[in-house]
């Protein structure tokens, strides 16, 4: 890999390996996983429940680290930097929507929708306003997370991730709570974001119909990516 | 129901403990400690009853009537003789301490006491010496004084064993215990026989009903009291640990009751069998707790011996006796302790729906329902607490004003805790205190148990040692006006006492002559003093209040001083005519005298002598330039070959004094120290309960860019923020407390009223360890958040919660 690769290249793993500890042994998870993704490109990641899609999305947030290969993101490499460099690029570059419990419960919605700007010092209120708006959050912005339904929270933990501008949104079935139709509005939203911003975006979707939307698609098999 | 399905539903609810044997360690110690508290109070003061009834049984005092003069004072023998004369069943009796050996001694006539006295019985066993009882050189004592006083006990008395009496007592014939009293031809009372009698007693004597608890019980019963209201507040702090450890099982167990339930099980067996699993361990946490209630009880009770005996005279043994009753109710106050601070969970339990989604967090968010009503019944409870202060008679309403005072800051310390963190929440300074704030707004609920209990123990802490430190310096200022004479010197006999006088002149500045007589005032039994003309006095003496003039009045025989206690109980000022022995006088001063609990009353040196013409001299107050005391007290000691005890100087003498009050106030301060340690627990125990609900919260913001470590040391910021606003309302809450011992208990109990002073230097003190403590409890937690793994975390986001 050339300078010139790196600089097109937001994230590229190589041969990542990931392997969890359980009762009945070793669980090889991610068995040497290798893939790029440019900035303002778009990725679904598919594959069976349990196939280690979270894994992976969580290695590449620096939420957790790898037992082997090498993650590269924004030019820095995730398996020697410290953790106060990992939190900061956490804050910083990568925006995140997980699966659930996304939302912190002691803030209404309308902080919770400008934390991590707010975090990563890039609050732009007119912007929150424009999201909330685009995600149909308006009427909710005074409730607390326990007083909206799961998708609505859903779409307060999206609309927080992109009020932050990240330079890589990952999001692990973000739709997964919503009907089909706000489903294909609010990924039509998201995909407008991303590439409005020239942020990259790699989301895990059980949806092919979701999947065949964005530019590329991965699917993930026995640890391994299967084009 | 079927036995199985209860079996294993009994075996899955159990199974939790030895999955989570660290609560299991805090629930139990939370209750070990809350019942160890208060049953070593309770078994001091059963103790100590226990004596007292001894002492009140010796002679009958409990079961029969008494005559005695109504002036106060000694009977005469000749009284008795009249009385036996007329028809009157009545036996002599003769009570006194002797002071070179601090021997209580008690003067009986065999041949006529009654035998519902407890000593009667043992009289004729006097190694079958009946007659040297009576001619005075056999004695009674129970086994464990006479081991102790090792043969040197009474002059010219052999003392044989017997059951019943309490210690530091010795039974003697009448004669003999009027020579050693130094008392001849005097009775205190006279023992009435159960039984008809005749009518008509002379004018001078009295019939005295019997009383139950005998003197002792009343006149120490506001110790006890004190005590029994400290131990109290120990349990409730104790019963917060309690209820939160209880509260977390049950939360926990919630996936565990829905099986349970969906499997056949009915609310009400569910129920049951939490109720037999809280029982058990509330026995055995209450065994674990009697037991070491008795290690407290021992390790405090010769302080409280000391204490009782320096201020009540009563002697109280200084070891332990283990008594069926104090086990018994150690673990009915455990058990009961236990079913109030589970009630709240059982109650939820009981109308749990049997497919309640699992609101894990529902249990930490108490609603502002709630807390409203917490704060109304609180702002009930401060009034209350403030009438009962304000109009309430007698020591049970001052301490139930103290308890409502207590309780209503508690409950209003939510409320208060709340609008803190609002405010703090209101000034904006960036993004992350906020979150810090909403967050900590989110956790009072959870804390606000542990945060009442460090209120309260920080409240009594401030309260009682201010309380203590204002009267020990108010005592120290007291002694020194109290005790102006350099040497106090006890003479034997008449003869010596003539002889001494007689050497002392020439050698010293001044001889003040000390005399006193027992005797009934305002109805209580006092005692009254002759004090000399002498500037020692009138330069010194602690005089409260004062007429124009009062030394003089005093001196010439036309007025009468009165100690604080006196003055309060009978409702008397300056100038109200008192009833003494003999015609009564005005008040012309009133002095304070701390350590005493009875009625005193001072008229002059020659005014007394007239009306106890048959008082020896004996005690004398001797003034000396200070440099030449010790001198004068070695010459005097050879020249006469005084014992030990008939000598001591002022410095001695308050050397002593404050021995006897530190030791007053030793238990008190343990107490102290223990409820603090127990309200360290009880944040320990609330703050693991709540680290289990906290994933969820701290998750996102993990992962939205801090580090552990960072969240851990809000957390634990957190925390001391908390304590240090529970630290600054105990501040107010604490000198209330105070205000209320010093100005309202104190006169109820004792009959004297302090001078309230602050000392912020204590507090300040006393802040830094309640903070430590904290700080210690909060460590753990905090600890095991920043080392957590972070897969922990991430399992929040994902399907497997
Ligand atoms: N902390 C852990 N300890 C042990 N095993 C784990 C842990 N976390 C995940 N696993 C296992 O690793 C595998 C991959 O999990 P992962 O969450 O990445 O799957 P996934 O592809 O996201 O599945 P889904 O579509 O159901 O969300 C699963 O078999 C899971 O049980
Ligand atoms: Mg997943």
């Amino acid at each position: 890999m050339g300078k010139l690769h790196l600089s097109v290249m937001l994230l590229s793993l190589t041969n990542v390996k990931k392997t969890y500890a359980t009762s009945e042994g070793p669980l090889v998870v991610l068995d040497g996983v290798t893939l790029d993704l440019g900035s303002g490109q778009s990725m679904a990641l598919t594959g069976e429940s349990g196939s280690g899609k979270s894994t992976l999305l969580h290695l590449v947030a620096g939420l957790d680290r790898p037992d082997a290969g090498e993650i590269v993101l924004a030019g820095k490499s995730l398996a020697t930097l410290p953790d106060r460099e990992l939190a900061a690029l956490r804050r910083g570059t990568v925006g995140l929507v997980f699966q659930q419990f996304n939302l912190i419960p002691s803030l209404d919605v309308r902080a919770n929708l400008s934390f991590q700007a707010r975090l990563a010092a890039r609050h732009d209120p007119d912007w929150c306003a424009h999201l909330a708006d685009a995600l149909g959050l308006t009427a909710l912005l005074d409730r607390y997370p326990e007083q909206v339904s799961g998708g609505q929270q859903q779409r307060v933990a999206i609309g927080r991730t992109l009020a932050a501008r990240p330079r890589l949104v990952l999001a692990d079935e973000p739709t997964g709570n919503l009907d089909e139709a706000t489903a294909d509005s609010v990924l039509g939203l998201m995909l407008q974001l991303v590439s409005a911003s020239g942020a990259a975006l790699m989301m895990v979707t059980h949806s092919p119909r979701l999947a065949g939307r964005l530019d590329r698609r991965l699917h993930l098999t026995g640890g391994k990516v299967a084009p | 129901m079927n036995r199985a399905v209860i079996r294993s539903g009994m075996g899955a609810l159990l199974s939790h403990w030895v999955r989570h044997p660290m609560q299991l360690l805090t629930l139990l110690v939370g209750l070990a400690l809350a019942t160890a508290l208060w049953s070593g109070v309770q078994a001091i003061n059963a103790e100590a009853r226990a004596a007292y009834a001894r002492a009140a049984a010796a002679v009958g005092e409990d079961t029969l009537a008494r005559i005695v003069a109504v002036a106060g004072g000694p009977i005469g023998d000749s009284d008795y003789v009249a009385l036996r004369r007329a028809g009157w069943l009545v036996s002599p009796l003769v009570e006194g301490r002797h002071r070179a050996s601090g021997l209580r001694v008690i003067g009986i006539d065999p041949l006529t006491l009654p035998p519902q006295a407890a000593v009667s019985g043992a009289v004729p066993v006097v190694g079958g010496d009946i007659a040297g009882f009576l001619g005075g050189t056999r004695g009674l004592a129970d086994a464990e004084t006479i081991a102790a006083l090792g043969g040197d006990g009474l002059p010219g008395v052999r003392l044989a064993p017997a059951d019943g009496l309490p210690p530091m007592t010795v039974i003697l014939d009448v004669g003999a215990a009027q020579r050693l009293l130094a008392a001849p031809g005097q009775l205190d009372a006279l023992i009435l026989a159960p039984g008809p009698h005749p009518n008509a007693l002379p004018q001078h004597l009295a019939l005295r009903a019997a009383a139950r608890d005998g003197s002792l019980a009343r006149l120490t019963e506001s110790f006890h009291l004190n005590l029994t209201a400290f131990g109290f507040l120990a349990f409730a702090v104790g019963l917060f640990i309690v209820h939160s450890a209880i509260g977390l099982a049950f939360e926990q167990r919630r996936p565990v009751f829905r099986t349970l339930r969906a499997l056949g099980l009915s609310a009400g067996t569910l129920t049951g069998l939490l109720v037999a699993e809280l029982l058990v361990l509330a026995i055995i946490a209450g065994l674990l707790g009697v037991a070491l209630g008795y290690l407290v009880a021992a390790a405090l009770l010769p302080d409280v011996g000391a204490t009782l005996s320096g201020l009540y005279g009563a002697t109280v043994p200084g070891t332990l006796s283990i008594r069926a009753e104090w086990w018994a109710t150690g673990l009915v106050i455990a058990v009961l302790g236990t079913l109030a601070a589970a009630g709240q969970s059982l109650w939820r339990l009981w109308h749990l729906p049997v497919l309640a989604p699992a609101q894990a967090r529902a249990w930490a968010l108490a609603s502002t329902r709630t807390r409203r009503l917490q704060f109304g019944a609180a702002v009930a409870l401060l009034a209350a607490s403030a009438g009962l202060v304000a109009f309430g008679h007698g020591l049970w309403a001052a301490f139930g004003g103290l308890g409502a005072l207590l309780l209503g800051a508690a409950l209003a310390l939510p409320s208060i805790m709340d609008a803190v963190v609002r405010v703090a929440q209101r000034a904006r300074s960036g993004v992350l205190w906020e979150w810090f704030w909403a967050d900590t707004r989110q956790q009072l609920p959870g804390l606000s148990l542990a945060l009442m209990a460090l209120l309260l123990a920080m409240a009594a802490n401030i309260g009682v040692g201010t309380m203590v430190t204002s009267f020990r310096t108010t005592f120290v200022g007291w002694l020194d006006q109290r005790l102006a004479s350099e040497l106090y010197l006890t003479a034997a006999s008449a003869d010596e006492a003539a002889r001494l006088t007689l050497w002392l002149r020439p050698r010293t500045d001044a001889i003040l002559p000390i005399v006193s007589a027992e005797a009934d005032l305002i109805g209580q039994p006092g005692s009254i003093y002759g004090v000399a003309d002498h500037a020692t006095y009138r330069d010194h003496w602690p005089l409260l209040q004062s007429v124009d003039g009062v030394w003089d009045r005093v001196a010439d025989g036309t007025g009468v001083l009165v100690n604080e206690q006196m003055a309060r109980r009978g409702g008397l000022g300056l100038g109200v005519e008192v009833a003494l022995p003999h015609g009564a006088l005005p008040i012309v001063g009133v002095y304070s005298d701390y350590g005493n609990p009875s009625p005193q009353a001072l008229i002059g040196l020659v005014a007394f002598q007239r009306r106890f013409p048959d008082t020896e001299v004996l005690r004398f107050g001797l003034r000396i330039a200070p440099d030449r005391a010790a001198g004068l007290a070695a010459d005097l000691r050879q020249t006469f070959d005084l014992p030990e005890t008939a000598l001591v100087d002022q410095a001695g003498i308050k050397a002593f004094s404050l021995r006897v009050f530190d030791r007053t106030f030793t238990v008190t301060a343990a107490l102290n120290v223990l409820t603090l340690g127990v309200a360290g627990l009880a944040m320990f125990a609330s703050l693991l309960t709540l680290a289990t609900f906290r994933q969820p919260q701290l998750a996102p913001v993990w992962a939205m860019g801090l580090t552990l470590r960072h969240i851990a040391l809000l957390d634990f910021c957190r925390t001391l923020v908390l304590a240090t606003v529970a630290c600054l309302a105990a501040l107010p809450l604490g000198l209330a407390l105070a205000w209320v011992l010093l100005a309202v208990v104190n006169v109820e109990a004792f009959g004297w009223r302090l001078p309230m002073q602050v000392f912020p230097l204590d507090w300040l003190g006393l802040f830094g360890a309640a903070l430590l403590a904290i700080g210690l409890a909060a460590l753990i937690p905090t600890l095991k958040l920043a080392r957590r793994a972070p897969v922990d975390l991430l399992r929040v986001f994902a399907h497997e919660r």
